[in-house]
């Protein structure tokens, strides 16, 4: 896809982009105000976005709060990520029916044609793991592979930084660079309200041109990248993962682990918010007659304690080896067996563990007290 | 990702605990190919699916032959399916014994307990083409006598000339004479020249992590070692993230492993 120059969309019209991605028969989906949170859910259109919300996070702490502006996008990530969508909680993967002494089987059809709206950069590297697992592996996983063949990207570029965000220190934020069909940052200043947009397909050229947008002048275009470079600058973490995955494997059984576990309540919070986690679990259900056979598809998380189960037992049966798990898999080894590193900097895991556990924190430590032995 | 039918052709007790099945495909045309050490995910209608290795002779495509313990709701269910029933086919999956790369060397195989059934089908593959290796051993263990799996092959394969086989067990019943003892009491007697030797391992870990310690003593090299390990599996294709050992998927980067692979994480707890 060619550079081309950034063009500007005013406020006013930007309800009017996605009404044109609605009329091409796409399911918008996007953050709405829910439950008193900001969660990814179906939209009507632009008016159903959280305008003039903000959030509030740290360890163990989510609240909203109303701006003084009305702003589309002036908040972060909350417990919704864009899995919920693309590899739905909660899925059936096909029907048998009984016949003769075998059965017959229904596959499943899947109509899910989505437009992503808001994703942020750290969710849209999230998508290129979830890509790695279910696109480039033994075989493709279809349910994904259609929803995600098919999904329209409408990406933001974040212009404040989250509590518990530290995508910099990932390098994977606040700014988008690719896997876009369209990215946007919001500016208000001075009395006007507008969003600089990229473009970064066919498809999504076609669709901004619906809206009549006009070329952005340099200064406008020099405000979007001061907002996102000081979001980058706000951020409050670092995750220092240099040499990290031969320091985790040469520290397996460091009596650190012992004292993160005492505090890990191993709820699976983190597992469910973390837009990288992909494990599931499966379910073979029958008719009370036994004629139907269905077979169902649901997340699952490595802190449950059959997730480990065979021959009559669990392998990971102590709090420690299943965080130990879980951090290990997240920062290491899920790099070894996907190609990619796990963690993208969202910050989610630390907002929703209800203990606060920071994994930032949990990773400067253990390599202070590996130094320490 | 859906189970393809297959029609049971016949299925028969190999020990109390054990049994065999023999399926075809429901459309019985197609040829079925598969490495030995592979698995299969096999179906029960309505009541799951688990992760079962491949036991019969891979140059005899009509059919899979699985050996199984019943332990649970899938595998009793399936103890319980006769000739003309149906069971649902995913795979093959997984990487098979390195047979092709073990040519020119002496085999040692190394079987504890139902662990001979996925290592059955790599002594067919090297009978087949005996010439292609060195001395070939079998050392087979198994609780009691009555536990012993295969019992008429074995004694087939013992009367080859061939062939070294070793039986033993861990406990004498009835008025068995042969050798007494766990399996890894074999090896140094087994007659093998260590430093042009692969072994293959198959058995309940622990016999695995002791078998891999008196190999290595008598030298044969980790990276010449392969044992077969098993984790919990849902998926069989490496996304539902059950069977991670480590920077390991068991169903896509095993279930064979070289020892030299797997050592730092082998015998750790928890992991």
């Amino acid at each position: 896809m060619a550079v081309q120059t950034p063009l500007i969309i005013d406020a006013g019209h930007f309800p009017a982009l996605l009404d044109a991605l609605a009329r091409r028969g796409y399911r918008l989906v996007g953050p709405a105000v829910e439950d008193g949170v900001i969660g990814y859910t179906e939209l009507t259109g632009a008016d159903a976005l959280p305008v003039g919300w903000t959030d509030e996070q740290d360890a163990g702490f989510y609240r909203l709060k109303k701006r003084a502006d009305g702003s589309f996008f002036g908040y972060n990530t909350g417990p919704h990520t864009w899995k919920r969508f693309l590899y739905p909680a909660v899925v059936r993967l096909w029907q048998a029916r009984r016949s003769g002494r075998g059965w017959e089987v229904a596959g499943e059809e899947d109509a899910g044609r989505y437009a992503l709206i808001g994703v942020r950069s750290c969710d849209l590297h999230a998508l290129a793991v979830l890509d790695r697992v279910f696109l480039q592996g033994v075989q493709a996983e279809p349910v994904y592979a259609s929803r995600r063949g098919f999904a329209f990207i409408l990406a933001v570029n974040c212009t404040r930084a989250g509590g518990t965000c530290f995508c910099a220190s990932t390098g994977t934020g606040p700014r988008v660079t690719h896997g876009f069909d369209l990215a946007l940052t919001e500016v208000l200043a001075d009395d006007r309200h507008y969003f600089v947009a990229e473009i970064g397909s066919h498809v999504g050229a076609e669709v901004i041109n619906e809206v009549a947008p006009r070329a952005a002048s340099d200064e406008e275009t020099a405000e979007a990248a001061r907002l996102v470079a000081a979001a980058a600058r706000e951020m409050g973490r670092t995750l220092d993962t240099a040499g990290f995955r031969e320091f985790l494997y040469a520290n397996y059984e460091h009596p650190h682990w012992e004292r993160v576990a005492a505090r890990c309540l191993a709820c699976g919070n983190c597992t469910m918010v973390c837009p990288t986690c992909f494990c599931t679990t499966v379910e073979d259900l029958t008719s009370l007659g036994g004629e139907v056979a269905e077979r169902w598809r649901r997340w699952d998380s490595c802190f449950t304690l059959d997730f480990s189960y065979i021959h009559g037992g669990s392998l990971r049966i102590s709090g420690r080896a299943r965080y130990r798990q879980w951090l290990v898999h997240k920062l290491a080894t899920l790099q070894d067996q996907f190609g990619v590193p796990g963690c993208v900097g969202c910050g989610r895991c630390i907002t929703w563990c209800p203990v606060g556990i920071d994994l930032t924190q949990e990773v400067a430590a253990l390599r202070a007290a590996c130094r320490a032995v | 990702m859906v189970p393809q039918p297959f029609r049971l052709v016949r299925t028969w007790r190999e020990t109390r605990e054990t049994f065999t099945l023999e399926i075809e495909p429901a459309d019985r045309v197609q040829d079925l190919t598969f490495a030995p050490g592979q698995f299969n995910m096999l179906y029960v209608f309505g009541k799951g699916e688990v992760p079962i290795s491949i036991s019969g002779n891979p140059a005899k495509p009509r059919t899979y032959v699985h050996t199984t313990r019943m332990v649970g709701a899938v595998t009793k269910g399936m103890g319980q399916l006769g000739p003309g029933d149906f069971i649902g086919v995913r795979g093959p999956f997984g990487r098979p014994w390195p047979l092709k790369e073990a040519t020119g060397h002496d085999v040692v195989l190394v079987a504890g307990g139902i662990g001979l059934a996925p290592l059955r089908p790599a002594l067919y593959y090297i009978l087949a083409r005996r010439s292609e290796y060195g001395r070939v051993v079998l050392l087979y263990g198994a609780r009691t006598p009555d536990d012993l799996l295969y019992q008429r092959e074995l004694q087939r394969w013992r009367a080859r000339f061939d062939l070294d086989v070793y039986v033993t067990v861990d406990r004498v019943t009835g008025d068995w004479r042969g050798h007494l003892g766990v399996v890894t009491l074999l090896i140094p007697r087994a007659p093998f020249d260590p430093a042009r030797t692969a072994a293959f391992i198959c058995g309940p870990e622990v016999m695995m992590r002791f078998t891999v310690q008196e190999l290595l003593q008598k030298g044969v090299p980790p990276a010449k070692i392969f044992v077969s390990l098993e984790r919990n599996m849902k998926c069989g294709m490496g996304i539902c993230g059950r069977c991670q050992l480590g920077p390991f998927l068991v169903c896509r980067d095993g279930p064979v492993f070289s020892f030299e692979q797997i050592a730092p994480l082998f015998g750790k707890s928890e992991v």
